[in-house]
């Protein structure tokens, strides 16, 4: 069994507490993780400067370079995590026994970070819009234009609350060691093996080792990176999103509600986008703020619900090792008894159709962990209270709402997918800030481009521009002026 | 101002199985005195001899021996809720000083505990456990814990006076600490903890050579960040001695602070500091040394005779479990002021072995009992 010890700043730190992480069916142990408390935390940041400095030492084009070993390296190699050693294949078992997701969901989003590690030059030339990486490196700079440019970092590093159970998430956080920016993360309790492996990977590349901490802990550690970062970033529920709302320090990434919406002028050739709907519901097992979970069109709803139904109802149960299994356990049984309870309410109000019914039982129990099995409801209208839901299952709701009234009903979403050709909607389209991040036509909303921010651009969370004017002759030089005159 | 013997020194070869059956005597005649002062008309308390009358026992001819003492019912705190007072105070005593303290941070009616000299009887006693290294005689203090109606800030202000010192203090009320908790007004509980933290720091930099300080782990944390922000340590302020108390240590917790709040252990240099257990019903329990060389395991042992803990079974409070198991703590107060025949705590831990410095049961890793109800708020100041 291999411990996962705390790191800080670079340091393995032997702790004298111990959390297991369980095998989701045996409930045996797989790994146990040392703990640290919040004070550590908070003695720790006062040397926070240490790490961009230690980054710094590496010019923007060096440390890309680096990145780019590291993504080889995540994705191919044997490296040392924790007291041992980790294959891939042994960071996907481990990934999937504790996490539930099926193995090949775990590689890919393996490849998913991976990916973003091997691109980053590209995926910065476009948040920065172009900008050499050396005037965020160095404060300022030449636009190219003849203007002077600053960007002044607002933080020596990224403080990361991370979830449990989405190994996809961990995309955001990663452009912050390109950028010079330190990072300090709270691994997940089920889902320490991204942040573990990421940070070995990065290490073994040559990226200075005192740039990272990993922190594994209770509540109050992650309050305290929270509180102490000087910008963080934290993944959780609606309510967590909500606590943070309004905090410029705090990027907190919750529930998307993101949906699909037909246009009057496509609606009627909904089965050309069938597939489409599909993936956007089902990919990763409807785990991440990225699938869909609401189709909104004027007509042909039911029948839409019912193909999707018809295509995603029937899904069994499979072993996690197995390649074709698309559906990912709840560690937790009782969070899915919960959910599933939740989903029972939604379909007792009136104008509400459960249209995956006739396809047997959802909720399946077992020892130590439970599945929830696609779910397709109708909904006659945007009131229903099913219209707004979002679980981390495939579920999806099928909303009737006229187009007119859909830019108002259908709330915040974070990926919006929209089919039509009517340039006056989708000029509606993107004039609506509540849609975060919008595509024109058949893209699934869990197809990102990283090319394009998220959530807001990492840049403008980490780097603050300002005005920094440089006088045409030097201090000295005026002065020596002054006393020769 | 009482006076008390030191506890005897153990001699390193001493046979420490010799040790605690001399210990057992004690306690077993101590309890025997005890119980024959508490259930006398002339020297009893009013409550205990109205309870007297309810026992299907005569303590007075059928407790010989501490076993015995089992023999009654559990001790419930609620029996301090409400008044009047003066029934808790034993006849042989009518007509001292009296104090009355209330427990920690409860709400509602107070559980209240009346005193004469046990307070200063205990902090005496535990005076004696101090290294002088650490907590120099003639030092002043600081009592940088919870104020008002409790126990601890006449008792640290006894222990600093005992020895030598004067003591300072602050005031820290527990209940608003816990109402801020329970309204979730986070940013009013951290402005009162930094309102609590630079009363102390105020006082800590004024010049009047404070050397020792009474804190909880919570706020010593505290102090050790306001220090940090201030560019200094609680080391190079001058603090070389700090007994701690109020809430739940963990090895880890204590490492840290050890390692990186206070200097590295002190026998390296850095500041002694010693965890205790206890509460206005019992008393103090001290912990044996800490460090690296057990994985700064917490055990602590009650001051037998006046106060025992035993850990027992959680279903069989009358079962003692065995060394290195779990089980609930269990208190036992036997002095002349206050008798408690047997108190289950909030606590649970592991039953530690007699050693030569304490040749008695102890108990280690004290944390909550798991089976306290959710949302009792624990350890908050």
């Amino acid at each position: 069994m291999i411990t996962l010890s705390p790191l800080r700043w670079g340091k393995p730190y032997k702790s004298l507490e111990f959390q297991d992480v369980i095998h989701f069916e045996t409930g045996a142990p797989i790994a146990k993780i040392g703990q640290v408390n919040g004070g550590m935390v908070q003695m720790d940041i006062r040397k926070a400067p240490q790490a961009r400095a230690a980054l710094k030492r590496l010019s923007s084009t060096e440390l890309m370079e680096k990145v780019a070993k590291a993504a080889h390296l995540f994705e191919t190699a044997t490296l040392s995590v924790g007291d041992g050693q980790q294959s891939v294949d042994d960071f996907v078992h481990q990934q999937s026994a504790s996490t539930g997701l099926p193995e090949h969901m775990c590689r890919g989003n393996m490849m998913k970070n991976a990916f973003v590690l091997h691109n980053m030059p590209k995926i910065l030339d476009c948040l920065t819009r172009g900008l050499d990486l050396d005037i965020f490196s160095r404060g300022y700079g030449e636009e190219g234009r003849g203007v002077t440019v600053s960007f002044q970092c607002q933080s020596p590093i990224l403080g990361a609350v991370l979830p449990n159970n989405s190994p996809g998430v961990h995309t955001l956080w990663l452009p912050a060691v390109a950028l010079q920016v330190g990072l300090v993360l709270k691994p997940g309790s089920q889902e320490p093996w991204t942040p573990y492996r990421m940070i070995a990977a990065f290490i073994e590349a040559g990226i200075p080792a005192e740039a990272f901490c990993l922190y594994p802990g209770s509540h109050d550690v992650g309050s305290t990176i929270l509180g102490k970062s000087p910008r963080a970033m934290i993944f959780g529920s609606a309510q967590t999103v909500q606590q943070y709302a309004g905090n410029p320090r705090v990027q907190a990434h919750g529930p998307g509600w993101s949906k699909i919406l037909l246009g009057d002028d496509c609606v009627d050739q909904w089965e050309d986008y069938l597939d489409m709907m599909v993936e956007s519901v089902l990919s990763n097992s409807g785990r991440s703020c990225i699938n869909c979970s609401g189709i909104w069109a004027s007509r042909n709803t039911k029948e839409i619900a019912a193909a999707i139904a018809e295509r995603i109802g029937g899904i069994e149960i499979k072993p996690p090792s197995d390649p074709t299994a698309q559906l990912a356990a709840f560690t937790n049984p009782a969070m899915a008894t919960g959910t599933w309870s939740m989903v029972q309410q939604d379909l007792a109000e009136s104008g509400v159709t459960d249209m995956t019914a006739g396809y047997g039982t959802r909720l399946v129990e077992h020892e130590r962990c439970a599945y929830l099995r696609p779910v397709v409801v109708h909904a006659d209208g945007p009131t229903r209270a099913v219209a707004m839901k979002e679980y981390m299952f495939p579920f999806v709701s099928v909303v009737e709402c006229p187009q007119k009234q859909m830019l108002g009903a259908i709330g915040p979403t974070l990926v919006g997918t929209a089919l039509t050709t009517d340039s006056s909607w989708i000029e509606e389209l993107t004039d609506a800030v509540h849609i975060d991040r919008l595509n024109i036509g058949p893209i699934p909303t869990s197809k990102l481009n990283w090319l394009q921010p998220h959530e807001g651009n990492l840049i403008d969370f980490l780097f603050r521009s300002r005005a920094y004017q440089i006088a045409p002759i030097a201090v000295r030089e005026l002065a020596e002026a002054a006393s020769n005159s | 101002m009482s006076t008390v013997e030191s506890p005897s020194n153990v001699s390193s070869n001493a046979d420490l199985a010799a040790q605690v059956a001399n210990a057992k005597a004690v306690l077993d005649s101590h309890t025997h005195e005890t119980v024959q002062w508490h259930f006398h008309e002339s020297t009893g308390s009013p409550f205990w001899l109205q309870k007297k009358k309810e026992l299907k026992f005569d303590p007075l001819t059928e407790v010989k021996c501490f076993e015995d003492i089992k023999k009654f019912p559990l001790f419930e705190d609620d029996w301090l809720r409400g008044g009047p007072v003066n029934r808790w105070i034993p006849a042989g005593m009518a007509g001292k000083p009296t104090y009355v303290f209330e427990t920690g941070g409860t709400t509602g009616t107070p559980k209240s505990r009346v005193v004469i000299d046990d307070f200063r009887i205990d902090y005496e006693l535990f005076s004696h456990t101090l290294p002088d290294e650490f907590f120099p005689k003639g030092a002043n203090w600081l009592m940088l814990g919870p104020s008002g109606p409790r126990r601890l800030r006449l008792a640290v202000e006894h222990l600093c006076q005992y020895r030598g010192g004067i003591s300072f203090c602050i005031d820290l009320d527990p209940r608003w600490v816990i109402k801020l908790i329970k309204k979730g007004w986070m940013e009013h509980l951290e402005e009162y903890k930094r309102h609590c933290i630079d009363q102390a720091i105020t006082i800590l930099t004024a010049g009047h050579d404070i050397k020792c300080i009474f804190t909880t782990p919570k706020l010593l944390e505290s102090l050790a960040y306001g220090l940090a922000e201030r560019g200094t340590s609680i080391q190079e302020i001058g603090i070389t001695g700090i007994f701690s108390g109020g809430t739940e240590f963990t090895p880890q917790w204590t490492r840290f602070c050890v390692e990186e709040l206070l200097g590295g252990p002190s026998d390296e240099g850095g500041v002694f500091m010693t965890p205790t257990y206890g509460n206005t019903l019992m008393g103090l329990a001290c912990s044996r040394p800490i460090g690296a060389h057990d994985d700064y395991t917490i055990a602590y042992y009650a001051p037998q005779p006046r106060a025992v803990v035993e850990v027992v079974d959680f279903d069989d409070h009358k079962q003692v479990v065995g060394f290195g198991k779990t089980g609930r703590a269990k208190l036992y107060t036997l002095t002349k002021e206050f008798f408690v025949p047997g108190f289950l705590e909030r606590d649970e831990g592991e039953r530690e072995q007699p050693f030569a410095k304490y040749p008695w049961d102890g108990i280690s890793g004290v944390r909550p009992f798991h089976g306290i109800p959710g949302g009792t708020t624990v350890g908050v100041y």
